[in-house]
């Protein structure tokens, strides 16, 4: 049972994680940007459910209930922001909110 | 089974592409939650059925509908009447629809063939994740109560209408 490897399911997180790191590159909408992190939260998720599952213990679940605690923490307060940005900015660009010069 | 979790894959990798290659924001996030919920059926497939639930319930279901919220409040206005007419259009389902449809089948083919997993992998029981998560990790779920009490304030503060004090 333990002589398979589990290189599938984490080819999988890789391209998902890498999928995700792509869309947060290219788009410039905050909206899209959210998006692409929750993909690359989920992705991370998958490895570790993956590697609890390769060793039948449940401590990848676990750590991806926690995963799914700070996702849902961090998409709330994400998206809060983003109706700040838009009330004072009037447009979803990150660009339009560079004030820093940076 | 291992077909299974190759149909899955390539769902989960083609929906994620299009989620990020699309331009509008609701057809991104019928993409994604199409994603969310293959990347379920994996973990189905690997032995952990009470964390695919909770993917299907808490990512797909709250973290998605907390986005369409978002993304419907943003687009308040003239030009949401016409954009409306514009999802309705049929075309804007069939993508997601078929790429469901294909969950759908193989969810259908585990129900009818219970024990097939990939990988010879075991199931893990919620019965233990429970034990472990409420043992050893008990600091843990206290650290996770104090990030989501952390994150409804902040939330809350964040999101509330300014009333002309801090407004630019």
């Amino acid at each position: 049972m333990a002589s398979v490897p589990m290189h599938q399911g984490l080819l999988l997180a890789g391209i998902l994680f890498a999928l995700g790191l792509t869309g947060l590159l290219v788009r410039r909408n905050v909206v899209f940007i959210l998006m692409s992190l929750e993909i690359m939260l989920n992705a991370a998720g998958l490895a570790f459910v993956v590697a609890g599952s390769r060793w039948g213990q449940p401590d990848g679940q676990i750590v991806f209930i926690f995963i799914l605690t700070m996702a849902a923490a961090e998409v709330s307060v994400g998206l809060a922001l983003v109706l700040q940005i838009y009330r004072r900015f009037k447009t979803l660009d990150v660009d339009a909110a560079s004030e820093m010069r940076g | 089974m291992d077909a299974v979790f190759y149909i899955a894959a390539i769902v989960a990798i083609v929906s994620t592409v299009l989620a990020i290659t699309r331009l509008n924001a609701v057809h991104a996030l019928l993409y994604l939650i199409v994603s969310l919920l293959s990347v379920a059926v994996v973990f189905y497939v690997m032995g952990a059925p009470f964390v695919a639930a909770l993917e299907v319930i808490v990512y797909a279901g709250a973290i998605m509908v907390l986005f369409v919220f978002v993304v419907m409040m943003l687009n308040l206005g003239k030009a949401a009447t016409e954009m409306e007419r514009q999802w309705q259009k049929p075309g804007m389902w069939a993508g997601p629809s078929i790429l469901a449809a294909i969950l759908i089948g193989e969810v259908a083919y585990l129900l009818s063939n219970p024990s097939t997993l990939a990988f010879g992998a075991a199931v893990v029981e919620p019965k233990l994740v429970a034990i472990q998560l409420f043992g050893p990790y008990l600091i843990g779920v206290e650290l996770a109560s104090m990030l989501l009490l952390g994150a409804l304030v902040g939330a809350y503060h964040l999101g509330r209408r300014t009333q002309g004090k801090t407004e630019k």
